[in-house]
């Protein structure tokens, strides 16, 4: 069996908070406690969808030591494979949902002086996790959270009441950013980054960090790629010794768990390295989306993540 | 099931003593009759009735005067036991790990009582009852790790997990295979290593690191290693080499049988919740050669690994000059026979020894 442990929730409260964010808490089956996680972590989510499995993976926003429930957010993506679209409309009070153990690859450095949040749009779930982690800890934090406008700033409004001094908020439609690089040079030494947001956010807050003479293992980041849509493409698994027909819909992955080969997974979304897959022959191009593989190990088309990435072309063989 | 606890030492008139029923449970380590580095992880989710494998955190009837001795060791010197200022939250989660093990897998012989944040740890066969504040170590008599540490057989490495690498930054270590926590405090996982030989060289780190950044809550890991130890010490310390080092040299043909002891750890993996660390239990199982050779699989085997093992690793292992006596010694076990696949005594199944003066 792949992936971590599995847990059987049954979903206790639906919320919408917004137009495109609902948030969903889960109970363990029969009552009993959850286990503690650590502030960043993440749970998997499978997603009966009609045929197809879906598990898609979700931060814990609930605090950590609270055992009783977890709670997640989930916003609703019109343009994906439809994970969040069953979330948002198949999902009901009271169903019983399979959810992973808590994993965390987005974990606070509890060595830090002080922990400086930097979140765009949903990406605040996992700080929500970790400042009530550090409120037991008597850490020392600063949040910087940036939406569209105020109508989607989830959490935004709690966020202020509670913690009037470490939240700051900017809108896109005020024309509102984050003023990164006074921000970052005013930190004292110690400060560790974190940032969870859009790719554009991330690699603007890595690319500033750096060129201000940050040292890279201060800045942490996480972004959940969910797996794109794409043109059909057929792979042969050689160990299997099967043919399987990848479709539209669903990642490379999934499509070689409906055939019924057990291929090791985390995160399902490009950041752990659980699925690195050796290629053993090729003829036509991939689509690399993941944040594993270097740019050389890419380039040189000997390995793939097939949790999002995708293959155009002729022929692809895999050693699975 | 009720444990006898021995009452034995580890030093000065070496005591120590395994009963029948601790020599048939002895994780042999050897599942063929070579032995090669590996990185050989299982699941550590039980193992057979009675055997070591079957609870979380083995307890046997060493327990408390392996504690006892553990108390002189810190007594002596204080800095095998040291956390970091930012491993106290793993601490507090080693602590609850062990509690919430031992009080669910040996019922008759630890309870733990919570409410909410207030605990009552009772330990029978150390006879303390004690409540206290769980995340407040002001309510304990040392920290959360020291506490719970003293109170558990092995040594506990406690692995901080950063930037996709391990690193030492808190332990409990006093009954070691000749490793030092002082020295290694704050090292990362391939400097620590830095010392073994061949493995480097066999990718062998670079596949264990993988896997153990990888294990996550809910599912621990496990492995065995070994090495050998002439009198049955604990205590096998670099600190301590000027005490132990020399004992090897005492080793005679006549004495052999019941002085050296195949030293055998149980390793265990457990991702920590509240703090992501990861810890690495190091429980030491140590048992004579005469006791071994009661069981006829196991003295076959012993002599075969013994004499085919590269010169490198016993020369690591700390006793290429003391093999060629070990052999003499082993071979009188060995009559050719071949031996079952796996570490099991199989005592049933496996043939007495063929007398080869018949």
């Amino acid at each position: 069996m792949s992936g971590a442990e599995k847990i059987q929730v049954k979903v206790t409260e639906i919320t919408p908070l917004n137009e495109l964010v609902t948030r969903f808490r889960f109970e363990r089956v029969g009552g009993g406690q959850l286990p503690t996680f650590s502030g960043g972590a993440h749970t998997v989510v499978e997603m009966q969808d009609g045929g197809i499995t879906r598990l898609n993976p979700y931060s814990l926003m609930s605090d950590p030591f609270d055992q009783s429930s977890y709670t997640i957010s989930v916003r609703r993506d019109d343009e994906g494979r439809g994970g969040s679209l069953f979330m948002h409309q198949q999902v009901k009070l009271g169903d019983e949902m399979t959810i992973s153990y808590p994993v965390n690859l987005f974990s606070l450095d509890l060595r830090a002086r002080k922990h400086l949040f930097l979140a765009g749009g949903i990406g605040i779930t996992p700080f929500l996790a970790q400042i009530k982690q550090l409120d037991v800890l008597h850490g020392h934090w600063e949040l910087h959270y940036a939406c569209r406008n105020h109508a989607l700033a989830s959490y935004a409004d709690q966020l202020t009441d509670r913690h009037p001094n470490e939240t700051h908020l900017y809108y896109d439609d005020q024309n509102q950013a984050i003023d990164l690089k006074n921000l970052l040079s005013g930190q004292p030494l110690g400060t560790h980054v974190y940032v969870c947001g859009p790719k554009g956010m991330i690699d603007w807050v890595r690319n500033t960090a750096a060129a201000e003479g940050w040292p890279e293992d201060c800045i942490h980041y996480e972004e959940f790629l969910a797996p794109k849509p794409g043109k059909p493409f057929e792979v042969r698994l050689a160990k299997s010794d099967k043919i399987v027909h990848v479709g539209e819909n669903e990642s490379l992955l999934e499509a070689i768990e409906r055939e019924g080969v057990d291929a090791p997974y985390l995160c399902r979304g490009g950041a752990c390295g659980q699925c690195e897959t050796v290629v053993l022959d090729h003829e036509g191009n991939f689509v690399h989306r993941d944040h594993w593989l270097t740019d050389e190990e890419k380039a040189a088309g000997k390995r793939i993540m097939p949790c999002v990435s995708r293959f155009e072309g002729k022929s692809l063989v895999l050693d699975r | 099931m009720t444990i006898q606890f021995n009452d034995e030492t580890f030093r000065d008139d070496y005591t120590f003593n395994n009963s029948e029923w601790a020599i048939k449970r002895f994780p042999f380590p050897f599942h063929e009759d070579s032995y090669m580095y590996s990185v050989n992880m299982e699941q550590h989710r039980g193992g057979p009735e009675g055997s070591v494998y079957e609870m979380r955190f083995d307890v046997d009837e060493h327990y408390v005067s392996e504690m006892k001795d553990r108390a002189m060791v810190l007594d002596q010197d204080p800095l095998r036991c040291q956390s970091l200022p930012h491993m106290t939250l793993a601490g507090w989660d080693l602590l609850e790990l062990i509690m919430a093990s031992k009080s669910e897998d040996y019922p008759d012989l630890f309870e733990l009582h919570r409410n909410g944040n207030q605990w009552r740890w009772i330990n029978k066969p150390m006879g303390i009852d004690h409540s206290f504040t769980f995340m407040d170590e002001t309510t304990l008599p040392y920290g959360p790790m020291e506490y719970i540490t003293r109170q558990a057989q092995g040594d506990f490495a406690v692995l901080d997990q950063r930037d996709e690498m391990l690193w030492m930054d808190a332990g409990m270590v006093t009954t070691q295979a000749d490793w030092s926590l002082d020295f290694d405090i704050g090292m990362n996982f391939f400097e620590w290593h830095a010392p073994v030989p061949k493995a480097h060289e066999m990718g062998i780190f670079q596949r264990a690191l993988k896997f153990l950044l990888n294990i996550q809550q809910g599912a621990p890991a496990r492995r065995l290693n070994w090495t050998m130890t002439v009198n049955p010490l604990l205590d096998t310390s670099p600190e301590n080499y000027h005490k132990w080092g020399i004992q090897k040299t005492t080793l005679t043909p006549e004495n052999i049988a019941h002085k050296q002891h195949l030293r055998v750890e149980l390793q265990t993996f457990f991702r920590l919740p509240r703090s992501n660390a990861l810890v690495f239990p190091i429980r030491c199982y140590l048992c004579s050669f005469q006791d071994l050779m009661t069981v006829p699989k196991w003295g076959r085997r012993l002599h075969r690994v013994i004499r085919d093992l590269p010169e490198e690793l016993a020369t690591y292992k700390g006793f290429i000059d003391n093999r060629p006596m070990m052999l003499d010694y082993l071979s009188q076990f060995d009559d050719g026979l071949p031996t079952s696949p796996g570490i099991w005594p199989d005592l049933e199944t496996e043939p007495p020894l063929k007398s080869k003066l018949a």
